[in-house]
């Protein structure tokens, strides 16, 4: 598989949202707002990529009886690590993001890439699936964002577009849209839409 | 030796051990510094802010550290003994050593009068503990300003003690009751306290969904400006001994 397909086919082919049906919880609970999904975006787009990176260096060594642990605390150590490096650097977005990004341990994309992908593959062909997975997920979150920020509380980026009644202006906000299920709706609609213009990712029951 | 032996299990478990506790432990305590700062001058923020020595829209917005040190000179910091009422200057070692009766208060000072109280204030709330700043008037029983500056409540829930149109609402609110001694009298109501309600100065909207969040506020705030609280300490200023 070239590099170029490996990167691509999760946009869209492959997407670990709404094909592979993964890491669905932060998708409701970060995508508020959209300075968030960035971050939050970028974390696991991270995480994936150098935790496939370092499990498929290893790959050749790690005994099967232990194999989901090892790489359970590869991926662990990452996520603490960009954990610490936002407290420090951008320690408002850490605040806004609080227990999420701790929580991208439990995000099913990353440990579904490293046991289905790296530990069959070489590192630096696993670094790119891993980018290729953490920008299909940013796409559907920033999607979902755009829709949730925007009917949620009148903004995009925290820049207010319709000025909502709270502030004075003509838009009475959505409240459904600050709330999880929202998110939930609106991927369900994404998905929806993605199988009706490629029906080969349709299920075969 | 293959991969499963018992040998190159227990080495590649205690190797990958080490290497990640390295890494871990190493980035922790390089970026330990930075993100004390950082909370530091986050807690300022909210100080400033619940006294409106810094429009809280300005805190999303990048306020440089500056204009935080330059609105931080407004602002008196004294250590009070909630036992004693005693104020002192006692240097930072002492709070260090985490008696809990020595708690770190400030006095906004302009035209050499003070013209607010700010007290720090902790309970619980649902899942977490609500750290934050209460601003009184010079009469201890008016409100100037309320804030949260540290709690892990839900977001959209009891997280909305942190939506400014909350924390709007508190300005002017009168938390403690001249007639009954001066005792607290906060409360929390169910809904939006309407125009026409009795004693609404006492009353504060609840958060919708959040009931035991907004519960923990009450109680906090209550206690805290309390007889084991704050209040013989605003008694004592009441009564115009406190000098500073």
């Amino acid at each position: 598989m070239s590099v170029k397909k490996v990167f691509l086919d999760p946009l869209i082919n492959n997407n670990p949202i709404t094909l592979q049906i993964l890491g669905i919880c932060s998708a409701l609970a970060v995508t508020t707002t959209l300075e968030t999904v960035m971050v939050m975006v970028l974390a696991v787009t991270l995480v994936t990529a150098f935790s496939s990176f370092f499990v498929s260096i290893i790959r050749h060594s790690i005994p099967s009886s232990i194999r989901i642990i090892v790489q359970m605390t590869i991926i662990s150590s990452f996520v603490i690590i960009i954990d610490q490096i936002l407290r420090a650097y951008l320690y408002d977005v850490s605040k806004s993001l609080s227990v999420y990004v701790g929580l991208i341990i439990t995000n099913c994309i990353v440990m579904g890439r490293a046991e289905g992908y790296a530990m069959k593959n070489p590192p630096l062909i696993s670094f790119v699936d891993g980018l290729g997975n953490g920008l299909g997920y940013g796409l559907i979150l920033f999607l979902v964002g755009i829709f949730r920020e925007l009917l949620g509380s009148g903004k995009l980026f925290g820049f207010t577009i319709l000025k909502t009644t709270f502030n004075g202006g003509r838009y009475l906000p959505n409240g459904l849209m600050l709330l999880s299920p929202s998110a939930f709706l609106l991927i369900g609609g994404i998905i929806w839409i993605i199988r009706t213009i490629k029906p080969e990712q349709i299920e075969k029951d | 030796m293959t991969n499963d032996s018992v040998k190159k299990t227990l080495l590649v478990a205690f190797l990958l051990c080490v290497v990640c506790a390295l890494l871990v432990a190493g980035s922790t305590v390089l970026l330990r510094p930075k993100q004390k700062e950082n909370k530091e001058l986050d807690i300022t923020k909210n100080l400033l802010s619940v006294t409106g020595l810094i429009q809280s829209n300005k805190i999303s917005k990048k306020i440089s550290k500056d204009e935080v040190k330059e609105a931080f000179k407004k602002i008196t910091v004294k250590i009070l003994d909630l036992s004693t009422t005693q104020l002192s200057d006692k240097p930072e070692v002492a709070i260090k050593k985490q008696d809990p009766k020595l708690v770190t208060i400030y006095f906004v000072k302009e035209n050499n009068t003070i013209s607010q109280i700010v007290l720090p204030i902790q309970g619980k709330g649902l899942w977490s503990t609500l750290y934050g700043f209460i601003a009184l008037a010079p009469d201890t029983v008016t409100v100037k300003g309320l804030n949260f500056y540290q709690h892990g409540e839900t977001p959209g829930l009891g997280g909305e003690i942190d939506n400014p149109a909350w924390k709007a609402l508190w300005p002017g609110k009168k938390v403690l009751d001249p007639d009954k001694d001066f005792a607290p009298v906060l409360t929390v109501v169910r809904g939006k306290v309407g125009e026409g309600t009795e004693k609404a100065e006492n009353k504060i909207d609840g958060l919708s969904g959040a009931t035991i969040t907004s519960r923990g506020v009450q109680d906090l705030v209550n206690y805290w400006l309390g007889k084991d609280g704050f209040g013989k300490f605003l008694a004592k200023f009441r009564s115009g001994e406190v000098r500073l």
